[in-house]
């Protein structure tokens, strides 16, 4: 209990003296998942609208797959990136190992079958309602899709939030591919495990808190910037 | 003149999971008028309408429009039983049709401006669509759907949710469609508004045409006992 008093403690101290540190592994924290949650984004969502709108072969295998890899463990994929990104793998010679680059793809991979996977679901739906209507008026693949990711806006907005909240917590794959280099991969999540291991619980639970605090403005803030319906009114 | 007609319709199938939902179905329909499907539920009514427009899967014979495929369906729209409303306002639910259709914005905006005039909703132009009336929701349907001047337009029951003073203006809108040229084709089980916008009746009964005639003759003379007895408002079956 005492650990946890100090770690708030902590993290108000933290917080409130704007730590040089601290604002650096959050904002490199912020900057890696905003980062990768938009790739994921632009990747997944017409992904889940294309696989609602489309009927191709293997497209339940397709499902089934995403819906699979949502569970997808991130140490393994971070073992992969890790070997497709060091200096003997096939993009060895692009650097990218230890760099912040690195932990943007290995996050897009974890999150792009669970933001897809949300979304077609939540597509689906819709898909069935608008069906008819849209089928009657001609429209192209390209438009239904078009109309499913725009009227499905609020549902792809939690869907992208989940993927969010995946990523920013998201500590293996990060440290296997980023390292943990201070001043260069460190981010919320690998700092709270150093001092976690370092024995410095008060001050990893305040980072903790910071982390909490974080996903939580972020999450609010999207709402409330993504708020289109006011009162019944567009 | 419509150069979508004459609608010739040839042995004219749709099943579902084996069962026929419609056909087979001989007709011929010219460029005037309105025609109402009517018969007792089950029938096949919006089967059949669903069928004439291509969006129910046609599993034999053969439904032709004089023009080519692409073209008439871009020249017809149709408006559902239960109106789907695009989760958007009045104005993007209006403009839509159009702006698919290549349409600019500014153009879209005004034209969508004028129908809902006519349709009533020009009050309503700024509010979600999902939060309008039942009454409301069906005349935007019928906006939305006249929008892009259809030549023919089909109506699965358009008023079956509504109470009188909505039937009366969405009738109202239908009849000013009609005289402006476009081609109504519509299903219903109200016999008066049957009896007050039809032209010419198609009584179905068991997923075939079973009568059909000049609206006047057959309200006033049907020839076999089903419809004699549908009209009397006996179950037919």
């Amino acid at each position: 209990m005492g650990d946890l008093w100090d770690g708030l403690s902590q993290a108000f101290f933290l917080l409130v003296t704007l730590d040089g540190d601290l604002v650096e592994i959050t904002l490199r924290s912020l900057q890696v998942t905003l980062s990768a949650l938009v790739i994921a984004s632009v990747i997944a969502l017409p992904l889940g609208a294309l696989l609602a709108v489309r009927r191709f072969r293997l497209r339940r295998v397709t499902i089934a797959v995403l819906n699979a890899l949502m569970g997808l463990p991130p140490v393994v994929v971070g073992l992969i990136v890790y070997i497709l990104l060091s200096r003997s793998g096939p993009f060895g010679v692009m650097g990218l190992l230890f760099t912040p680059t690195a932990m943007i793809i290995a996050q897009v991979i974890i999150i792009v079958p669970l933001i897809a996977s949300i979304a077609h679901q939540a597509l689906r739906e819709l898909w069935t309602e608008y069906h008819d209507l849209l089928i009657s008026m001609n429209t192209t693949h390209v438009q239904r899709m078009k109309a499913l990711l725009w009227d499905g806006r609020r549902a792809l907005l939690t869907a992208s939030l989940a993927g969010f909240g995946r990523a920013i917590g998201e500590v293996g794959a990060i440290m296997i591919v980023g390292g943990n280099i201070d001043h260069a991969t460190r981010v919320l999540t690998t700092a709270i495990a150093l001092e976690t291991s370092k024995g410095d619980f008060a001050l990893a639970l305040a980072l903790g808190f910071i982390l909490i605090g974080l996903a939580i403005a972020v999450n609010f803030a999207i709402h409330w910037l993504t708020q289109t319906e006011r009162e019944g009114r567009w | 003149m419509s150069r979508m007609f004459p609608l010739i319709v040839e042995g004219a199938v749709t099943r579902r999971r084996g069962k026929v939902l419609v056909g087979p179905v001989d007709l011929r329909l010219e460029a005037r008028g309105v025609t109402v499907v009517i018969g007792p539920n089950g029938a096949g009514k919006t089967s059949l309408l669903r069928m004439l427009h291509g969006i129910a899967r046609l599993n034999e014979g053969r439904v032709q429009w004089a023009c080519d495929e692409a073209e008439a369906r871009e020249r017809q729209a149709f408006v559902f039983q239960t109106p789907v409303m695009l989760r958007r306002s009045v104005r993007e639910n209006l403009t839509y049709p159009l702006r698919i259709s290549g349409v600019g914005r500014k153009a879209a905006e005004v034209a969508a401006e004028g129908m809902a005039d006519k349709i009533g909703l020009s009050g309503a132009l700024g509010r979600s669509a999902l939060a309008l009336s039942g009454g409301e929701r069906q005349k935007l349907a019928l906006g939305r759907a006249l929008i892009r001047e259809p030549e023919v337009l089909f109506l699965d029951e358009p008023c079956a949710a509504l109470d009188g003073r909505a039937m009366r203006e969405v009738e109202a809108i239908l009849l000013a469609a009609a005289e402006g040229g476009t081609r109504l084709i519509m299903s219903t089980h109200n016999m008066g508004q049957a009896r007050r916008l039809a032209s010419e009746v198609v009584f179905l009964l068991g997923g075939r045409i079973h009568e059909r005639g000049a609206a006047e003759t057959f309200f006033d003379n049907p020839e076999t006992p089903q419809a004699r007895a549908f009209l009397r408002g006996d179950i037919v079956e």
